[in-house]
């Protein structure tokens, strides 16, 4: 397969992952920020194999963890509204929110429907004119220009009965919300390929600068993600801070500018609440008043909906790397990938839905 | 999209002939004359067998010798005709293999139909054509059946279920439990090939490759083992939850631990692309004509090489081995050297927006 085979070659990975172990004179604690890496590294056993050089911690990077319990349970009041056709990416519907999730609210006659792009929900309300259609949109930069068109063609298209229920965040905040928390344990990031793809990657030299952080832009095939850690290594072996591209056949430094421009257009920065970490200022999107009308929480006034996120759940410092998944009092207690009491248990790469699936593996090295 | 055969209207002549009734009405499932049509135009005719024709309330069978396999399923697939397969051949096939699994050769099935009103007629004849045509190929008899009528809106047009029976010659002891340390898995062919298909057309993603998918009867697969069978321990047909959750329950009704090549896994290169895209996982994706089997090292060559002969089998390979370490447990060794478990999944598998 063109462009993808070529980035799994076993061999080369292998002489990757020995040069990275050559490299490290003491173990490097690493963050890789997408959930999409997140996946790459535990499908392909990449921290297993790298064990001893490298620390993988899993980022705040996977859209359905981050997204707060209160979006969930806004999205699950406009679900469950009789003219409502509610559309999701489909890992979003076991998402749980305060009560029940997507899966219930559908089983309970609420009509849900799992699309594969924004385009689809966009077409979903030209066909069904007599009911709402709302779409919901979540994601890091990467999501943000498929939905901004959406929502920019429903405009122009005088759709009225389409409404997106908006809850984009975005990697630079993070990052720094990260860095200047006082444990923070994490020595480098590996940068989201496909965010960069974007947004491009001046944005990330201002926090190499501030707090002396190696950032490699990496990205998703195991020899890219090897090749953007191998990179990390030498910088901090090195010592010396620096931004790199290690994924350069699709980041440029501008990134995509017609996207850029379609997103300005149709989003503004706001604050927003990250599941398990709280508010990071300006650390999202939201729609510009232009589209307001386009806006589900104001469509359906559920703004009033306001939840607080469990108290015995510490995902936040579990993100951050300053708590192990199995040191948190609920873990595997009140908490399991069944019944999930945080952003890091949900998705499946989650870092504790992670660790409660492999982490009680003990003998794993019995099989290399 | 299959093609659909019409009924012979021409040949019919019942009083009240069906041409009156294009499509399913609630009278169908009444058990009065419009019952007795559809027995007699689609059902009859399709299926013809002396056991069948005798139109008894329940079918009469003579005892095999040997151990009698039973099994039911239902089928609710949507679409109903997809590229590859309709749900009338996995109503059929996946009753058969069910059986075969426990190494017996099938012998009859029964069919029920819940039929939704409205459903069109020519429909319904094109799913009991590929039952009757799957039952011929796989050799066994469609004995008994059913049929129901709901209301508009209270079904999806078509379900089906089909019971079977089978018979176990005696020296066969095929059981999930019995995989022991230094056991070989062996797959019979590509993993992931019916829920990919399913995937393409039901989610109404464009592929530029129609993926088919891999419906077939697996008796005939599992006869041509059956020499094998003191060390032939497990068999198990991946369906919902492919091959990870059989797998899976293997390991743990067998205390075992199982591990995984994944390089050697057979994945179709436009399966593995279409994965790819939605992010999903081939080892998760359902199949419909692959088993997965446990043996003895001492015979796994030798079975590989059977299954290769076989028309399903020839892309069988040898996939894994059976560990006495971490019991329960289904681990992989990835394709760059890595390693990783392989955990039951909790539902069906959703695509990943990331």
């Amino acid at each position: 397969m063109k462009y993808l085979d070529e980035f799994r070659d076993g061999e080369l990975a292998r002489h990757l992952a020995r040069e990275i172990r050559q490299t490290a004179t003491r173990q490097w604690a690493i963050m890789e920020v997408c959930g999409g890496q997140t996946h790459s590294i535990v499908r392909n056993g990449l921290d297993r194999l790298l064990e001893g050089a490298v620390e993988m911690i899993h980022g705040p990077g996977c859209p359905v963890c981050v997204t707060p319990l209160e979006l969930i349970d806004k999205a699950l009041a406009i679900a469950s509204q009789p003219d409502v056709i509610f559309c999701s990416f489909g890992d979003m519907l076991r998402v749980p929110g305060s009560t029940k999730d997507l899966f219930r609210v559908k089983a309970e006659g609420g009509d849900v429907r799992v699309v594969y792009s924004p385009l689809d929900a966009l077409q979903i309300a030209r066909q069904n004119s007599d009911r709402q259609v709302v779409f919901f949109g979540i994601g890091f930069e990467t999501t943000a220009p498929a939905n901004a068109m959406a929502v920019h063609q429903a405009k122009l298209q005088d759709l009225s009965n389409f409404s997106m229920l908006v809850s984009h965040v975005l990697v630079p905040p993070v990052i720094e919300a990260i860095m200047n928390s006082p444990a923070c344990r994490v020595q480098a990031f590996l940068a989201a390929g496909h965010v960069c793809s974007v947004m491009g990657y001046w944005q990330y030299y201002p926090l190499v600068e501030r707090y002396q952080v190696p950032i490699v832009i990496t990205g998703f095939e195991p020899l890219d993600l090897l090749e953007g850690i191998r990179r990390t290594v030498h910088l901090l072996e090195a010592g010396t801070p620096q931004l790199e591209n290690a994924y350069e056949r699709a980041v440029s430094f501008e990134g995509n500018q017609t996207a850029q421009k379609l997103l300005s257009q149709v989003f503004e920065v706001a604050d927003r609440s990250w599941r398990g970490i709280g508010e990071i200022p300006r650390s999202g999107w939201k729609l510009r008043d232009a589209y307001r009308n386009f806006d589900a929480e104001h469509r359906f006034s559920v703004s009033e909906i306001r939840t607080q996120e469990p108290t015995l759940c510490h995902s936040g410092e579990v993100l951050q790397g300053n708590l192990k998944p199995n040191e948190c009092p609920g873990f595997g207690n009140e908490c399991t990938p069944r019944h999930p009491l945080g952003a890091t248990m949900v998705s499946t790469e989650g870092a504790c839905a992670a660790y409660y699936n492999y982490g009680r593996f003990v003998a794993l090295d019995s099989i290399r | 999209m299959s093609t659909l055969t019409k009924p012979d209207f021409t040949q019919w002549s019942c009083p009240l002939p069906l041409r009156d009734y294009p499509s399913i009405v609630l009278g169908h499932g009444g058990g009065g004359q419009l019952t007795s049509e559809l027995i007699e135009h689609i059902f009859v005719p399709a299926f013809r067998n002396t056991t069948l024709e005798a139109m008894a309330d329940s079918s009469v069978l003579a005892p095999p010798a040997g151990r009698l396999a039973f099994s039911t399923d239902s089928y609710v697939v949507q679409p109903l005709f997809f590229p590859g397969g309709s749900i009338g051949d996995l109503a059929v096939n996946g009753t058969v293999n069910d059986l075969s699994m426990s190494g017996a050769t099938p012998l009859y099935l029964s069919a029920g139909f819940i039929l939704e009103e409205g459903f069109p007629l020519s429909h319904l004849a094109a799913i009991v054509d590929r039952m009757a045509s799957a039952a011929r190929t796989a050799g066994v008899q469609i004995v008994t059946g059913d049929t129901k009528v709901v209301e508009k809106g209270h079904g999806d047009g078509c379900y089906i279920n089909t019971s079977g029976i089978g018979v176990i010659s005696n020296d066969v002891h095929i059981d999930p439990a019995r995989a022991r340390p230094g056991d070989v898995v062996i797959v019979s062919g590509t993993i992931g090939d019916h829920g990919m298909a399913i995937m393409s057309v039901r989610e109404g993603l464009e592929f530029e490759t129609v993926i088919e998918s891999d419906t077939a009867a697996l008796n005939g697969l599992v006869a041509s083992l059956l020499p094998f069978a003191p060390h032939l321990h497990v068999l198990r047909d991946p369906t919902r939850g492919g091959l990870a959750s059989s797998l899976n329950e293997i390991a743990a009704q067998s205390r075992v631990g199982i591990v995984l090549d994944e390089c050697s896994l057979p994945v179709l290169p436009d399966v593995q692309a279409a994965c790819d895209l939605l992010g999903m996982d081939p080892v998760y994706v359902p199949n419909e004509g692959k088993l997965v089997a446990v043996v003895d090292p001492l015979v796994a060559e030798s079975v590989l090489v059977q299954m290769q002969e076989h028309e399903h089998g020839r892309n069988a390979a040898i996939v894994g081995t059976v560990t006495e370490q971490h019991a329960g447990m289904l681990a992989a060794r990835t394709a760059i050297g890595g390693t990783r478990i392989i955990p039951q999944q909790i539902g069906e598998q959703l695509p990943r927006i990331c």
